[in-house]
């Protein structure tokens, strides 16, 4: 897009692209920078920390004399019933929840946008289809369909991890270092498939706010007149109309992350998410609330991580809004 | 109007024979037996369980049986609650999550949408930034959280209000359960609408009625609110149905005899009647939610009747 479409027609301006006028607006927006900043460092501390050998504890190891310690030097977010570190169980279990999080939600925005958008713009009988589908998939009990799932790519992601495995580790090395690989390895292994297909499962809502959206905006007058310039229905859709209905997406994009991280903690009870001794952030949250009133540290190191991460990703998603909107002033 | 009505009947009719047919045939994949309690039942006992229930035909014939008692508007009765209609398992659990639901989202409008729009009209100021933090709060602290801290503190520990348990039409029951079912969706709505307003806020006709005068208030409320409410409406319509049709969480925390219990309850079991049954209802819900979604989103933008 060389010309913007909006506001001010005689100015013609060079080379604003949408990204780039977008990178240079957020970079000015504080809570987005710092909120950027804060996502790098907890992301790079579950990513990089667990990885430096001897720097935390072993996250399963249980030490059942110093069991639900308060936070102390040994222990800095204290230990549980089994006298496992929190923090390092933490740092373990958000590798997971941010994976998890983060995959699922960008498959199932992605599939909305593309579904509601579409549904939105064409109307009429295939606006009615894909809407019913839409009303079908919602009323199909969710949790027998993903029970059946995780049952049915369970051999397909045993295999997966023994050959990754295998891949990394290579051929000769000690049965230490292979279980040390498979401790971090297998979660990955058997979520990322699973939640790949709840992904592609939960995109329900984002495709109506979108089709919502997307109607709306297709009826203001701007888009009349770009169809008069003989612009194509893809580039009206995708380069005019969408860009203008980026704030609820992206709004519902920073909402849909933080409900399926716990709907992952859900799965977990049910036996198909993460396996214990494994553990990811909800699953800390709900053994937290389960001892709260005894040992409060349970509850709240998990959930200060959590939400952290969801606040920063949540004025990130806002500065974006901001930064993106088409209409904004250019400056 | 009249033929927009009858293509949406015709429509809903097929969604529910689709959602029939494949909630039956994904039940029936499910593991497990109906019949399968800790005490380990005789073989010979279960074969003639089986029998009596017409488990032991082949799943066509079982399909086509099921399909045609529905459609005489006979539900079946349980399998795993023995003697019990389904008819009248949802007649006794959804009261209970239709009236607490009407609670939670009453209050998830009342609180979530005025709080969206106040946020976007005092954007990036203090008052925004609390209003969103406490919207994240919400989202953020699961209801398994949130609902025992709330028992705890205004059941127990200050006896002001019931910790569990239901009694019909007593609002005292409604309000702990009815807080914490609705505080995720009053974030999601004061988020949305916030969205939605600052999109419409921007618009270039804002500017106009800006020029020519119109009170910040009028702004709000009479030119932006109609746009602005755009993907909370599309938000909401689901989400009402999904909260009237119960919640387990919210079931299990305060001891209520609501739907969501049963729905589990069917799914761990296998209980094919009782769960396509709420399915059903549950796709009623779905379907004239959306549709008074869509009503909406044509009386919210008036260029869209054409």
């Amino acid at each position: 897009m060389s010309i913007t479409t909006t506001s001010t027609p005689i100015v013609v301006e060079k080379g604003a692209s949408l990204w780039r006028d977008a990178a240079h607006r957020l970079g000015k927006n504080r809570a987005a920078t710092i909120s950027l900043f804060v996502l790098i460092v907890i992301f790079v501390s579950c990513l990089v920390l667990p990885s430096i050998r001897n720097l935390i504890p072993d996250p399963n190891i249980q030490d059942l004399a110093g069991k639900n310690s308060p936070p102390s030097g040994a222990h800095i977010f204290g230990t549980d019933h089994l006298g496992r570190d929190i923090f390092s169980r933490v740092l373990y279990g958000g590798r997971i929840t941010i994976a998890v999080g983060l995959i699922t939600t960008s498959v199932s925005v992605t599939l909305g946008v593309f579904w509601g958008a579409i549904a939105g713009y064409v109307r009429g009988f295939v606006d009615d289809l894909m809407m019913r589908i839409v009303d079908i998939l919602y009323a199909l009990p969710f949790l027998v369909i993903v029970i059946l799932l995780g049952k049915t790519i369970e051999p397909w992601t045993t295999t997966l991890t023994n050959d990754t495995v295998d891949l990394l580790v290579g051929q000769g090395a000690s049965v230490a270092k292979e279980n040390d690989t498979r401790t971090w390895v297998e979660p990955i292994t058997t979520l990322v498939p699973l939640f790949l297909a709840i992904g592609a499962l939960s995109w329900l809502t984002v495709s109506r706010i979108v089709r919502a959206q997307v109607r709306n905006v297709a009826s203001q007058d701007f888009v009349e007149a770009s169809r008069s310039l003989g612009l194509g229905h893809f580039t009206i859709l995708f380069k005019h109309i969408l860009p203008n209905s980026l704030g609820p997406i992206i709004v519902y994009t920073t909402l849909t992350i933080p409900s399926i991280m716990l709907f992952e903690a859900t799965l977990s009870f049910l036996g198909l998410g993460v396996k214990p001794p494994n553990s990811s952030w909800g699953i800390l949250i709900s053994e937290g609330a389960d001892r709260m009133s005894a040992n409060f540290w349970l509850l709240f190191f998990p959930s200060l991580f959590f939400a952290t991460t969801l606040f920063a990703l949540n004025f990130l998603g806002d500065g974006l809004r901001d930064a993106l909107d088409p209409k904004s002033s250019k400056d | 109007m009249l033929r927009y009505f009858i293509n949406r009947l015709v429509q809903g009719i097929i969604v529910m024979i689709v959602l029939f047919s494949l909630t039956f045939f994904l039940v029936k994949a499910l593991p497990g037996s109906p019949f399968k309690t800790e005490k380990a039942i005789p073989e010979h006992i279960q074969a003639r369980m089986n029998a009596y229930y017409g488990l032991d035909q082949p799943l066509p014939v079982q399909f086509a049986k099921r399909a045609t008692n529905i459609l005489k508007g006979d539900l079946g009765s349980s399998l795993r609650l023995e003697g019990r209609e389904v008819s009248e398992i949802i007649s006794q659990a959804f009261p209970v999550s239709l009236q607490l639901g009407l609670v939670a989202i009453t209050l998830a409008i009342g609180f979530g949408v005025p709080l969206g729009v106040i946020a976007a009209w005092k954007k990036n100021s203090l008052l925004d930034y609390s209003t969103m933090a406490i919207a994240m709060a919400g989202i953020c602290l699961p209801s398994f959280v949130i609902g025992p801290i709330l028992a705890d503190r205004f059941g127990q520990k200050w006896k002001i209000l019931p910790a569990m348990g239901w009694a019909n039409l007593n609002p005292l029951f409604w309000i702990l359960p009815a807080i914490t079912l609705g505080l995720v969706s009053a974030a999601y709505l004061s988020r949305l609408t916030r969205a939605g307003m600052l999109d419409t806020l921007s618009q270039d006709f804002v500017r106009t009625a800006r020029a020519k005068g119109v009170s910040q208030k009028n702004i709000l409320i009479r030119h932006c609110l109609r746009g602005g409410l755009t993907p909370a409406v599309a938000y909401i319509g689901p989400a009402f149905a999904g909260i009237i049709s119960g919640s387990l969480v919210i079931e299990s925390v305060f001891a209520l005899p609501g739907l969501g219990t049963h729905f589990i309850k069917a799914i761990e079991s296998g209980d094919e009647p009782v769960l396509t049954g709420i399915v059903l209802l549950f796709g009623v819900l779905i379907i004239l939610a959306n549709f008074a979604t869509d009503l909406l989103g044509y009386w919210l933008n008036p260029r869209l009747r054409s």
